[in-house]
């Protein structure tokens, strides 16, 4: 559904982004992993023609990004950044409803089923009942759940998440991964717990600018792989109640 | 075609109609108020008289005064109240920083800059010269502003201290064309031109204010929702399916285009671009749907009011305007602030 052909991005005279190739298929949960740095948000930018490539370029649905408009972008990708704020008293379902902009025009105005998929949208995030509160009195992880929700409202074809689980408490973590799961949609996101990047059903390892692998998870994720990118030991472990593989991680001046 | 049309009007028609009624009212007031004040009765009479040869008679004096000074006034000052709160609201959404506005941003120094080197070097020729003069200034004057923000790292905060060092130079520069080529009588009208004035003002203003006011509302009213996708920065805007880049160009070339018809015509003009859209955020909230209009209505309204009382504070004498909303708005400033600050 999105290709990304060669494609590269410079800044401070560094390559940040450096020939990254990469098919999403339709359907498919895709996870960036990678340390901190290593280009993963702004791989997520270039994916969704926020950034423009500098060199290669993407493609949805078989169209070059940069011959969509951005209105025709973002009828079908939704993006949720990794930071950001605002000082407007907006409230939580104001932001929400911005989701809806790449839909409206002045003959079809913010409309009752417009109102419908936001009311749904605050539900499945379970911001329903702070609907009314102000943006300013809203905690980390409050905020992280309206963008998602606001994402959501967007109802793409292909939701890009730049570390969705940030600041969100672990049942919240859980629900969020479970209801991604569960849309009909194609996810790619940027995340930093291994475990549950596990739970993908394709993992990109970015290390400084380079997608040095790219697979299933478990093919991907091996020790060896974690101590050169991650710089960490990992033993598994599996979880009695289903056999999942999990890992637990040592620094590596420790073994 | 015809029903989403009714469907973007009918919450609309409402509120446009008591809007109307407001801006007729302060019209009216505007125009019967002053040192000699006319009744209503009057006022209407000269209206139907020059609108449609009513041929009420009435006094050719007060006639002539109502018709072609007072009325011209009152609508400019109108004209540009809606400007310049307009011009506020949107430089607040897209630079994100509440203290944006024309005044502060540096557009009004480079327009006032613009039309006095037009005035004092004979360039061009009369109002129209003068306009496209100070358009000429804001514009540089916020490129200039931009570039300075940019290269000292791009953030608000940058925008605004270059901003602030950009009306320094600009109103420098005005000072020192002044001093250099224009003779005391120039020096001493273009001076009080500067703190804002209504006094000139006839009807070929309105033929320049009213138009660019009404233009500049329009292209607001077209661009609310993206305004709104502003609100959490340029690239979530984008994400949105905002055409970032030219709603950019299109909101500030109508801000500094607004911003130099009313320099040009009345001079600068503080507070207003801070002050009203900060009050219609507090009554309306920050969407930008009823943000726009309610600014465009109430800056009218307060720079009406503000010319009714430069006219009336000080008997046999007219205060500049500039001075008034300064006075009103500066104490009006503080009070949102500590009004805000206690919400949050
Ligand atoms: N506009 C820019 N100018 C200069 N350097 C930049 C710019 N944007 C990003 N970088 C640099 O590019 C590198 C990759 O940044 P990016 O935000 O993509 O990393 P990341 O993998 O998302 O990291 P994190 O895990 O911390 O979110 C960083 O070293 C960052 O400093
Ligand atoms: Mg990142």
């Amino acid at each position: 559904m999105l290709q990304a052909h060669d494609i590269g991005w410079s800044a401070g005279g560094r390559r940040i982004v450096d020939g990254v190739t990469l098919d999403i298929l339709p359907g498919e949960t895709f996870g960036v992993v990678g340390p901190n740095g290593s280009g993963k948000s702004s791989l997520l930018r270039l994916l969704s023609g926020l950034l423009p490539c500098a060199e290669g370029h993407v493609s949805l649905d078989g169209q070059r990004l940069t011959h969509l408009s951005r209105r025709d972008i973002a009828q079908r990708i939704a993006f949720v950044e990794q930071m950001a704020d605002t000082s407007e008293a907006l409230s939580v379902r104001d932001a929400v409803e911005l989701g809806r902009t790449p839909w409206l025009s002045a003959l079809k105005p913010f409309g009752a089923d417009d109102t419908a998929i936001v009311s749904e949208a605050l539900a499945a995030v379970e911001m329903t009942r702070m609907q009314d509160r102000r943006w300013a009195t809203l905690s980390g992880g409050e905020r992280q759940r309206v963008h998602i929700a606001r994402a959501l409202a967007q109802r793409p074809q292909l939701l890009m998440l730049d570390e969705p689980t940030n600041h969100l408490d672990i049942h919240h973590q859980l629900t969020l991964l479970r209801l991604i799961s569960r849309l009909p949609v194609t996810v790619v996101m940027a995340l930093h717990d291994l475990n549950q990047a596990m739970a993908c059903d394709r993992l990109g390892v970015m290390d400084a600018g380079r997608l040095v692998a790219c697979g299933p998870p478990g093919e991907v994720l091996t020790p060896e792989r974690l101590a050169a990118v991650f710089r960490v030991h990992a033993t598994s472990l599996r979880d009695p109640a289903d056999n999942a593989l999990l890992f637990r991680f040592h620094c590596l001046e420790d073994c | 075609m015809i029903a989403p049309a009714f469907r973007v009007l009918r919450p609309v028609s409402g509120w446009s109609v008591a809007g109307a009624l407001i801006l007729a009212a302060a019209l009216l007031a505007g125009v019967s108020l002053g040192e000699t004040p006319f009744g209503f009765v009057m006022v209407l009479k000269v209206l139907a008289n020059n609108l449609w040869g009513a041929g009420y008679s009435v006094d050719p004096i007060d006639a002539g005064i109502l018709w072609s000074y007072r009325l011209p006034r009152t609508l400019v000052a109108a004209a540009c109240g809606a400007g310049l709160a307009l011009s506020g609201v949107v430089l607040q959404a897209l630079v994100r920083n509440a203290l944006a506005d024309p005044y502060l941003l540096g557009v009004s120094a480079g327009a006032g800059t613009g039309a006095v080197a037009v005035t004092v070097m004979g360039l061009g020729a009369g109002m129209i010269g003068m306009s496209a003069g100070a358009f000429a200034g804001a514009a540089l004057s916020f490129a200039l502003v931009v570039l300075l923000a940019r290269a000292a790292g791009g953030g608000s905060a940058q925008l605004v201290l270059a901003g602030i060092a950009g009306s320094q130079l600009f109103n420098a520069l005005t000072s020192f064309l002044i001093t250099k080529s224009a003779n005391a009588e120039q020096a001493r009208g273009i001076m009080y031109w500067l703190l804002g004035n209504l006094s000139g003002v006839r009807w070929p203003d309105v033929t320049l204010a009213v138009p660019a006011a009404g233009g500049g509302l329009v292209i607001c009213l077209c661009l609310v929702r993206a305004m709104d996708a502003f609100a959490f920065g340029t690239s979530s805007a984008a994400s949105l399916g905002i055409a970032v880049r030219r709603v950019q160009i299109a909101l500030i070339g109508a801000t500094t285009l607004m911003t130099a018809a009313m320099v040009s015509l009345v001079g600068s003009i503080g507070f207003v671009g801070l002050v009203i859209p900060h009050a219609m955020r507090f009554l309306v909230g920050p969407r930008h749907g009823r943000l726009v209009p309610a600014s465009a209505l109430a800056g009218a309204v307060f720079l009406i009011g503000a010319d009714i009382t430069s006219r009336v504070l000080i008997p046999g004498q007219v205060v500049p305007i500039g001075v008034v909303t300064a006075l009103v708005g500066a104490p009006g400033f503080a009070l949102i602030l500590i009004r805000n600050r206690r919400r949050v």
